[in-house]
């Protein structure tokens, strides 16, 4: 069911305020749909958390033009690696399930 | 359905426990059940045990129910209303120390990836300055 190697993968990000509440929020909530364990750093050399850990996450106050790097271990590690870099490259748009008042 | 936590804010401002569960909605979406309650049946700042109840009410599921409160008056009210819960419910109802705003959007961000309500718990406490 694993196939064991792990799954890296780095972005830039742009988002204007960087790796604030509402796009941890989005990161974390994507992250957690996948079962493979993922790990965030803004740094190569880490120190790398818990991408599902949305007090982590937030915590970690990544600010714009931060390189975000990923790594995945899990039967869906590459999905997921590939997801949130797209969430970031794309700069966390709206969801449509989600109202946007302003 | 019913297969997150759910999230109760009750703070002694109406205004102040509307606006965390807005942010709420707009940051996590609408997928946790999520009420809140804020001010005394009279028209003041404070808050009643009879709403906080049905608050309980409104956000309830059978994984259980986070309340995320500010001040003092607004802790006890929620544990007297857990108290008088039927007691089937009261062990899966627990008032998290953790603020009020901030608690609330990582307590729902967890509830919204199925976490328990232990984790929901200790993820809004993980906030708290150690």
């Amino acid at each position: 069911m694993t196939d064991g190697a792990p799954v890296n993968g780095s972005v830039l990000l742009t988002h204007e305020v960087g790796l604030h509440a509402r796009p941890s929020v989005k990161l974390t909530k994507l992250a957690k749909g996948f079962s493979s364990k993922i790990e965030l750093a803004a740094a190569e050399g880490g120190p790398w958390i818990d991408a599902k850990s949305i007090v982590k996450v937030m915590a970690a106050k990544a600010p714009k033009h931060t390189v975000l790097h990923f790594r995945a271990e899990g039967p869906d590690a590459e999905e997921a690696v590939a997801a949130l870099i797209d969430l970031v490259a794309s700069d966390f748009p709206e969801q449509p399930s989600e109202s946007v008042a302003r | 359905m019913n297969d997150k936590v759910g999230i109760v804010i009750v703070s002694h401002s109406p205004d102040v426990a509307k606006g965390a569960a807005d942010m709420v909605r707009q940051m996590v979406g609408n997928e946790v059940p999520l009420a809140f309650t804020g001010g005394d049946p009279g028209g003041g700042l404070g808050t009643s045990v009879e709403t906080i109840l049905a608050a309980i009410d409104r956000a309830w599921s059978e994984k259980g129910v986070a309340i995320l409160v500010d001040l003092g008056g607004a802790e006890t009210n929620s544990e007297m209303a857990i108290e008088m819960l039927p007691e089937d419910r009261q062990g899966r109802v627990v008032v998290c120390n953790a603020p009020i705003v901030e608690g609330a959007v990582m307590a729902a961000t967890e509830a919204w990836g199925g976490a328990t309500l232990d984790e929901v718990r200790r993820t809004a406490e993980e906030l708290s300055p150690a």
